[in-house]
């Protein structure tokens, strides 16, 4: 019983962090078509940030939850009106920039630190499931992930900024004609995706290493997620972290992590076989 | 057009001969100019010149994104090693060596191709792949991972992989210049057996899919069966340049199969030319050494250069630099030439419509 519920609350957790790590990527490649390879080293910037600003003193909340999704939106505002802008509508090579950004980043990031495990103290402790212990950091997850999931959805549905953004995502020619700049659109949703990717590097930066390379492990299961949600991203988001969530922690539990990431991939190729559109593709389809 | 002397199919194959002639004088008059230090790094150039080919080959003809081509090196070269290890004899590990990244980029290529998943899903995928054997072969220390003999090592990979030896006799194991000799007649067989395929029936119906995968369905090919077989070949040449890699080093490590090895082939293919067979050979040579050149240095991380050049090749030469120079030449050869370039679409502010990508 102690150990179901264990399990059980590591599951809830796997899916909350799948949830922070896609989110972001969903907004930038669910909406805007551009494939971010560095959605990891913004995951990673966002990191470095909260151990920056833990170092120097700043309250762990201010600088996990506040920070690094300013400093890491900012930084994406710099790449989109720097590279990204140039692609649009060409989206391999969006891919293949954004590929060099991460290499770009992760080698800047090792000049700058070091090649160095760096890390921030959890700040809350532990509790008892039955004979367990169970971190209570992973309710910090679990309710910064429902936050920023419910926040989203709120966000795109019911305020005037995400209706124009959904339109200037679907037409941007018509979105112009009725008086809205793109590329004002574009590049506030890239700063956003990009922001949500920080927020996700600093609330993960307790539990995780924090490392130059630390981007490239969480840059595939977002991909992943974000590719067997489909095109509604918050709801497929959700769903898919669900799926995968489970399937993730589940066969970790039996076995280990490293085989539960290999069951992950299977199960998406295996989706995506089946449902080629990704979960929303097939079902949800008016959902967001 | 201004008039040729000579047919583009006379000039292209006259191109093919000059450079089969240049790789046999350079595969003949190397080990009389270079010493052994030297020998050795040409080894790594032709290793990863193959490995270029391979991304050459599915990236640009046949337009399949593979952004995890360092997994089909690395399993090539994990294959090598096991079964040199366990087999004492090198031949049947070098076939070996071809075989398993095959046989897995045709398992992995089924769901992808005949899932009618997008070129996009299908980097994203390859690219996963990559990561997880990567993390996976990181695991593999301790003894209790082991194939027949052959210890995996982890993280510390494998130590003291035999080398090559002649055919049947294995207690004649080549020296460098030997594993020279093989692995810069390995690029040049490699390099001239695509050129061929290429020519063939069979290239050309891969080339028309990757012009345009429903005109090629409608006259009556399999796109899916097509994409298939050249994922599966282009990772037998990874395999294969995976078997040279280990023979370079003696050794092998998860490394191979870490992301920085994918973005490198990927960055020898957009340097020297998406679309031809030389760039990548050219590419992967000048950015090795590059490389090379960078290590010596320790105050900036190499990653930081890789990215910079992808980044700077993407957004301003597209093209590469081998189809950019035969581009220049021409306009140098020919007097003005008219535009071909179609009239530039209205555009509203600057801003193009985001990718039109068939969500399929």
């Amino acid at each position: 019983m102690d150990l179901t519920g264990l399990v059980a609350f590591n599951v809830v957790t796997g899916i909350a962090t799948l949830i922070l790590i896609t989110l972001g990527l969903g907004v930038i490649y669910g909406m805007m078509r551009i494939i971010n390879l560095a959605h990891g080293e913004f995951m990673m910037l966002g990191a470095y940030t909260a151990v920056t600003a833990v170092d120097h003193g700043v309250n762990i909340w201010i600088a996990m939850l506040v920070l690094p999704p300013l400093v890491v939106g900012v930084i994406g505002l710099v790449v989109e009106r720097t590279v990204i802008r140039f692609l649009y509508g060409r989206m391999m090579d969006t891919m293949l920039a954004t590929w060099g950004i991460s290499l770009g980043l992760i080698g800047l990031v090792t000049t700058l630190y070091g090649n160095v495990i760096k890390a921030v103290p959890t700040p809350v402790g532990s509790f008892d499931i039955g004979r367990y212990g169970a971190s209570l950091f992973n309710f910090v997850l679990i309710g910064t992930a429902f936050l920023a999931i419910v926040a989203m959805l709120a966000l795109l549905r019911f305020t005037r900024f995400g209706l124009i953004l959904r339109a200037a995502m679907q037409n941007p020619h018509m979105a112009a004609a009725l008086g809205v700049t793109p590329g004002t659109v574009y590049m506030a949703t890239f700063a956003l995706g990009s922001a949500l990717a920080g927020l996700a590097g600093g609330v993960l930066a307790p539990i995780s290493g924090v490392s130059p390379a630390m981007g490239a492990a969480y840059v595939a299961r977002a991909f992943i997620t974000v590719l067997g949600g489909g095109p509604a991203i918050v709801t497929g988001t959700g769903l898919a972290s669900a799926l995968f969530g489970f399937i993730d922690e589940i066969v970790s539990f039996r076995t280990s992590p490293v085989i539960g990431d290999v069951a992950l991939l299977c199960a998406a190729v295996l989706l995506i076989r089946v449902l080629p559109q990704g979960i929303t593709g097939r079902f949800l389809r008016r959902s967001l | 057009m201004t008039p040729n002397v000579l047919s583009t199919r006379r000039r292209s194959a006259l191109g093919f001969l000059a450079v089969v002639a240049a790789g046999l004088a350079i595969l003949v008059g190397a080990p009389h100019v270079f010493d052994t230090y030297g020998l050795v790094q040409l080894t790594l150039f032709a290793a990863v010149a193959i490995f270029a080919l391979s991304q050459g080959y599915v990236w640009g003809f046949a337009g399949i994104m593979s952004f995890g081509q360092a997994a089909f090196l690395g399993l090539g070269a994990y294959a090598y090693a096991v079964a040199a290890i366990d087999m004492g004899d090198s031949t049947v590990p070098v076939l070996i060596s071809v075989a398993v990244p095959m046989l897995f980029a045709a398992a992995l290529g089924y769901f992808m191709f005949y899932g009618r998943i997008s070129d996009a899903y299908i980097g994203v995928i390859t690219l996963t792949v990559s990561v997880i054997l990567f993390q996976l072969m990181n695991t593999t220390s301790g003894s209790q991972y082991h194939i027949g003999q052959a210890e995996l090592g982890g993280f510390n990979g494998m130590p003291s992989v035999p080398p090559i030896n002649v055919p049947g006799m294995p207690d004649d194991p080549l020296d460098q210049t030997g594993i020279w000799y093989v692995a810069m007649g390995s690029l040049l067989a490699v390099y001239a057996l695509l050129r061929v395929l290429l020519a063939s029936r069979f290239g050309r119906v891969v080339v028309a899919i990757r012009e345009n995968e429903t005109r090629a369905q409608l006259i009556g090919y399999d796109p899916r069966l097509y994409k298939l077989l050249s994922f599966t070949i282009s990772a037998g040449i990874a395999g294969l340049a995976g078997c040279i890699y280990v023979n370079w080093g003696g050794f092998i490590s998860p490394t191979v199969f870490a992301l920085s090895m994918s973005a490198q082939v990927i960055i020898f293919v957009l340097v020297g030319g998406l679309g031809t067979l030389l760039g990548p050979i050219l590419g992967a040579v000048l950015i090795q050494w590059l490389i090379n050149a960078a290590g010596g240095q320790s105050t900036v991380d190499p990653n930081l250069g890789l990215g910079a050049i992808l980044v700077a090749f993407v957004l301003l030469i597209p093209q590469g630099l081998l189809p950019t120079a035969r581009a220049l030449l021409a306009r140098i050869g020919s007097r003005r030439k008219p535009s071909a370039q179609a009239p530039e679409s209205v555009r509203l502010r600057g801003v193009q419509p985001l990718a039109q990508e068939t969500r399929r």
